[in-house]
């Protein structure tokens, strides 16, 4: 630390850090992608392994025998549902109580801020059913939840008979030490939403809900099962919770074990594990499967009903079965026997899984990366800003070459407050519009355009956005005289540090989503000066906006997927993502809606404003 | 309750003269002075040991509760061979019985109850030193921390009121001790101190974690169960331990309690691989003084061992409905203890009057009733002191084969639950719910909570409503907690209207606790334990109109005092509650953090606000160095 002590070193520090700014800024943002791209080389990541010592060492033996019983209850409860089309609730009731369940239900309702087109509800109501099977000699104070959801159509109906299987099953069981809870919820999330804020009495989303009848203590560990044929080839495991939340790896590290011991294909995001790693398709076989599970986090959505369990510290996974071409099959008493060995070792657990991590991205389901691994690669693009910042700092505090005479000095010196205070208030009313406006005006829109509900929100958002652009015009008009050069180093510097803390934030609770703004946001901030080429500087900008990483995202979350989609495709896709997106914030609490809205959005407009600076 | 306290004699005495008229008329000549041990009377009221002795001084007995019915005259007619005469009271005596009542939900409860009684007086100068039937261990322990009353029960598993109905003795999870000392006794929490000591001693249980943290003085819940009116609650010390977990270690002692060991009598049935093979179990031992005679000059000890047990139709069933002593407890009964006066089964039969619901072999002709719980019972009665009760093969082996399948959920009248609300670890909200179920009757109910004091409850939250009504509670106790002394003690008796659900909710804090207060497995969770909920409760039999039918008319225009309400306690589930847990996997990592944190950030901040800078002299080159020695040889000042 002599470094910064002496004053000559320190300015020679300085001087370097100055003069090679923009060359460091390219190193880092490259060595930023370089790293993440390093992240799936397999030999760089870690194997993954149990940490709870309660789920490892014990030995559990697998004895589901009634796999094709519970294919056989699948398909009464699918003709059931047929017949009263919807949740047939009291089957269900008397089904749990014939299984030696004690059986409750729940009625919710809701209605939606505006129609969700996807799914096709507006006001939802449905009922949840769920039964408890009690442990012998158990105080009611811990409890495991395995839940299937009640779809329409015909999926799912295997799911729903492989749980009251494993209920026959685990009722004339001894060994259980805690409460079982098997829960079949109407409408997916709404349900399972309506069922947690029933379970901890908690209204976070303005749902209405009847109170629960029974209850059995703080849940432990929860699985929901998604299965909609009699066999499958794979099961796929889904982590990604709301906010981009993941449950504890070792709730993934007890799948892939079992689906070892048992001899099931397990995958990951859809995707098997290879071996070749060495080789290039290996490799890129592991970016994807990574960059999908970059992809889904940042989309903060809940990826499966467990999603919702993670707000109450509770965790969770969705299984889901896939029924694909290949040849290997596995039956329902084998995923019976899978559930059978993960609720027992969940059953061990004395303490909550607290062991392993819950801050990683996983390139298959046999490696993960920690926190320690994928902070770099953040923290490189986030230095940039830093960088960028020292220098205006450094530009701002070292007095101006005098020139000729000293008129133009005193001039300079005096940026005031109100020329960076306006633009960031005016900004930021422009994201709280972004955020309010789409869902209090599509009535209006409605009646004014030929669009839909679902359109009209959409619609509006984006035309919101668009306004905000012609944001610098309106901001010059309300300050006085002309912008100075001072004026936009400033207004430029504390851009640049709110940039950084609010991206800091972000990634430290959703990773994939501050690094993926990250990756957008932070080139336009380093460049953007009033002196560039002003059409095309805007371009770039405008391509590298939030609201164009969203529609690049989409494209290239298809491509990921297999699915490449035509542009029109993709944009009808964007649409819908942006309403889903809306429909996620005011059904789940979901914080990425508010967070482009309320803080990403408008610290772009400040760089925008800064790029048409008078 | 004194109405009701001074109303049971009068019931009583009713009782007999009616029932002699009863037998005066029938021409009887033969009178069984048969206990009547089965009732399980409001263990709040001190007259129920009058009504016990009453009872064993030839009052009350099983046919004379027939008398007063019409339809069992006739099945009475054959019962009851032995005559006895009523022998001089043995200085001590004891009793075991065992009543097993078929659940409404195809499982099976069992409750074993063992009375010692003792006329000695533990507590005058004269040392207690020749021990018969009373175990010299607890004697001891009577005299020594001059113990007035002594409950203690060990439970794993909960009582599920809903599918179970109310149990005979109610206990929470976990370990429960309560305790009323002498009013000699000077300094009461450190006799406490010590006997809970002792007593995890004799039990082999945890008790020694009971200390001031989780012991309260509870000013209204527990009343003296026995003789005795002092109830200055300075003398009463109330602990749970919601986390002790019972098993044989704990059984084994409780056994070696009994007069005949495990080795004759019921308790051969008390086998641990069984018992613990079970829904629910539950032992308990209660000491309390008690009146030798009806008029209750002086006194004697009883001490009470029960055991409840609940087994799984589901776990055990194999596909069979039926269950039967062998199958219970893997023994059958060969002969009652000899050291025992009465040694009993009971089946309840109450909902099966034409064997409609389950078929019980062998049968048996001897019936009983009693007021359980505020509902008249009638039961199978089975004497093991008679021989020919165990048959030809000399062992008896009852078996109940159920024919109806199982009932749905019961409506007790009162029942109780608990759960925390909200997420996150910095507050949440404790609600507690109480249902009353009665159609027309609003009942009080104490309400007892101890909560320790690392959940820092916001008593200022505290709101009790009713079908969506605040409802104020008439008396509330509350004592604050203080950090790590003592638990937060609340205490409230709130009025539940009929047919409806109250519900108690109060808001907390969780504490964040110091590194080596955390327990081993912090990331369990704490537990919290059972509310209590202690109420008198309208009876089920008042409640019933068209109980007309059965009865005589004279008999039941005016609803009976004695039967308008009973007693219950119920306990709700205890609480595991999360408190902000530090990483201690990692305490490595933290002290190398620190340590680096603190010696680079700091170290250099120190170093820049401490060090002053001064501008060095470029230090002189070779040659005016040179020149400067040749200057101060020659005696010139130097460049």
């Amino acid at each position: 630390m002599g470094l910064l002590s002496d004053p000559n070193r320190r300015r020679a520090l300085i001087n370097l850090l100055t003069r090679l700014n923009a060359p460091i800024c390219v190193v880092c943002y490259m060595a930023g992608v370089a790293w993440f791209m390093g992240l799936a080389f397999e030999p760089f990541t870690l194997r993954t392994y149990m940490s709870e010592n309660a789920m490892g060492s014990t030995m559990v033996e697998e004895r589901f025998p009634s796999g094709e019983r519970a294919v056989a209850t699948g398909r009464e409860f699918a003709a059931h549902k047929k017949k009263v089309s919807g949740m047939p609730v009291e089957w269900l009731v008397k089904t749990m109580q014939a299984r030696g369940l004690e059986v409750y239900t729940q009625r919710f309702s809701r209605t939606l801020p505006f129609p969700d087109e996807n799914k096709e509800r507006y006001m939802v109501k449905g009922t949840n059913v769920y039964g408890i099977l009690r442990a012998p000699r158990a105080p009611r104070t811990e409890a495991l939840v395995l839940s299937a959801p009640c779809t329409p159509g015909d999926n799912n109906n295997q799911a729903v008979g492989l749980l009251l299987g494993l209920a026959q099953y685990f009722r004339n069981q001894i060994y259980w030490a805690k409460d079982i809870i098997f829960l079949v919820n109407d409408h997916d999330l709404i349900g399972m939403q309506a069922w947690l804020e029933g379970y901890h009495h908690t209204n976070t989303t303005g749902m209405d809900w009847s109170p629960l009848q029974g209850r059995g203590g703080s849940i432990q560990a929860a699985l929901s099962l998604e299965l909609s044929s009699d066999v499958v080839t794979s099961m796929d495991l889904v982590l990604e919770g709301l906010n981009g939340q993941l449950p504890n790896l070792d709730l993934a590290n007890l799948f892939y074990a079992f689906c070892q011991k048992i001899g099931v294909l397990c995958t990951i995001q859809g995707k098997l594990q290879r071996n070749d790693w060495d080789s290039v398709s290996g490799y890129s076989h592991a970016v994807q499967t990574m960059m999908l599970m970059v992809m889904k986090q940042a989309s903060g959505r809940p990826w499966g009903d467990h999603g919702l369990f993670l707000r109450y510290h509770i965790e969770a996974a969705t299984i889901k079965g896939i029924n694909s071409f290949r040849q290997y099959k596995t039956d329902a008493t084998t995923i019976g026997r899978l559930l059978e060995g993960m609720y027992r070792k969940l059953n061990n657990l004395l303490e909550r899984l607290h062991q392993s991590y819950f801050f990683y991205l996983m390139p298959s389901l046999s490696h993960f990366v920690s926190i320690g691994y994928y902070m770099p690669a953040f923290g490189l693009l986030a230095v940039i800003l830093l960088l960028r910042a020292l220098d205006l700092w450094v530009q701002l505090a070292t007095p101006p070459p005098t020139t000729e005479d000293g008129i133009a000095d005193i001039e300079q010196s005096s940026p005031g407050v109100l020329s960076v205070l306006t633009p960031l208030v005016i900004s930021h009313l422009t994201g709280a519009a972004l955020y309010m406006l789409p869902i209090r005006f599509q009535e209006m829109a409605v009646e004014h355009f030929p669009v839909s509900e679902t359109e009209a929100v959409v619609l509006t958002a984006i035309a919101v956005y668009t306004a905000g652009l012609a944001l610098p015009h309106n901001t010059h008009r309300l300050l006085s005289g002309e912008g100075t050069e001072q004026g936009w180093r400033v207004l430029k510097l504390v851009a640049l540090l709110y940039l950084a803390v609010l991206l800091g934030c972000t990634a430290l609770i959703n990773f994939s989503l501050g690094f993926i703004l990250a990756l957008t946001l932070v080139p336009g901030a380093a460049f953007v000066t009033p002196h560039v080429p002003k059409v095309l500087s805007a371009f770039v900008l405008v391509i590298l906006s939030p609201a164009c990483t969203l529609l690049f995202s989409v494209f290239f979350f298809q491509e990921l997927q297999e699915m490449p989609v035509s542009f029109l495709d993709g944009w009808l896709l964007y649409l819908s993502v942006i309403s889903q997106g809306i429909l996620d914030h005011f059904l789940y609490g979901s914080l990425v809606y508010p967070l482009i809205a309320l803080l990403v959005y408008p610290c772009w407009l400040l760089f925008w404003n800064i790029l048409f600076w008078k | 309750m004194a109405a009701h306290r001074s109303c049971r004699p009068v019931w009583l005495f009713i009782l007999c003269s009616f029932s002699l008229f009863i037998i005066a008329g029938s021409q009887e000549t033969t009178v069984a002075p048969e206990q009547h041990a089965s009732v399980l009377d409001n263990p709040q009221t001190a007259a129920e040991t009058a009504e016990q002795t009453a009872g064993e001084s030839g009052g009350v007995e099983e046919r004379r509760w027939e008398g007063t019915e019409v339809r069992d005259a006739a099945a009475q007619k054959q019962a009851e061979p032995a005559v006895l005469q009523p022998t001089p009271q043995p200085k001590d005596d004891f009793q075991e019985e065992l009543v097993v009542r078929p659940l409404h939900s195809g499982d099976i409860y069992a409750s074993f109850q063992f009375r010692t009684l003792w006329e000695t007086d533990f507590m005058r100068g004269n040392k207690v030193s020749h021990y018969r039937l009373f175990p010299k261990s607890l004697g001891q322990v009577i005299s020594k921390f001059s113990v007035r009353e002594l409950h203690i029960s060990f439970t794993q598993g909960y009582w599920r009121t809903m599918q179970w109905g109310q149990p005979y003795l109610p206990s929470p999870p976990g370990a429960e001790l309560w305790v009323w000392f002498q009013d000699s006794v000077t300094d009461v929490d450190a006799t406490w101190k010590e006997l809970t000591n002792v007593l995890s001693g004799i039990f082999c249980a945890s008790l020694n974690f009971i200390d001031s943290t989780n012991t309260v003085q509870p000013s209204a819940s527990f009343k003296p169960l026995g003789i005795g009116n002092v109830t200055d609650h300075r003398f009463l010390r109330y602990a749970t331990l919601p986390r002790e977990i019972v098993c044989t270690e704990n059984l084994t002692p409780w056994k070696k309690l009994l007069p005949c060991g495990s080795k004759a009598g019921l308790a051969v049935l008390l086998k641990s691989e069984k018992l613990f093979h079970s829904s629910f179990h539950s032992q308990a031992v209660h000491i309390r003084p008690v009146c030798q005679d009806w008029q209750c000059k002086t006194t004697s000890w009883e001490l009470r061992q029960t055991l409840n047990v609940v087994f799984d139709l589901h776990n055990s069933g194999q596909g069979k409905r039926e269950w039967s002593l062998f199958k219970m407890f893997s023994r059958t009964l060969t002969e009652a203890c000899p050291l025992a006066s009465s040694s009993k089964i009971y089946i309840d039969i109450t909902d099966n009057p034409e064997g409609e619901q389950f078929e019980l072999s062998p049968a048996t002709s001897l019936l009983s009733q009693a007021m359980v719980l505020g509902d008249r019972r009638t039961f199978s009665v089975y004497d093991l002191t008679q021989q020919d009760t165990f048959g030809s093969v000399r062992s008896l082996n009852l078996l109940i084969r159920w024919k109806s399948t199982e009932g749905d959920m019961l409506r007790p009248l009162l029942h109780a639950e608990r759960y925390v609300a909200g997420y996150g670890l910095q507050t949440g909200e404790i609600h507690t719910l109480m249902y009353n179920h009665h159609p027309y009757r609003s009942f009080p109910v104490l309400q007892l909570d101890s909560v320790p004091w690392y959940l820092r409850l916001y008593i200022h939250t505290l709101t009790v409503t009713s079908k969506g009504k605040d409802n104020k509670p008439s008396y509330i106790h509350y004592q604050p907690s203080k950090d790590r002394v003592r638990p937060h003690l609340l205490e409230m008796l709130v009025q539940l209207p009929p047919n409806s659900v109250t519900e108690v909710t109060v808001q907390f804090e969780r504490a964040l606790l110091k590194w080596t207060e955390y327990t081993p497995d912090p990331n369990h969770g704490f537990y919290v334990g059972s509310s209590v909920i202690s109420s008198l409760v309208p009876s089920t039999v008042a409640m019933d109109t068209n109980s007309t039918r059965e009865r005589p008319l004279f008999s039941s225009f005016f609803p009976c005092k004695e039967e308008s309400s009973y007693f219950v306690r119920v306990y709700t589930e205890p609480l595991l509650v999360n408190l902000p847990t530090p990483d201690f996997s990692m305490p490595y990592n933290v002290i190398c953090l620190t340590c680096t944190v603190v010696a680079v950030g700091y170290g250099s901040l120190y170093n820049l606000l401490t060090r002053s800078f001064q501008i060095e002299e470029p230090s002189p080159g070779l040659a005016k160095r040179i020149a400067n020695v040749i200057r101060k040889m020659r005696g010139v000042p130097p460049l």
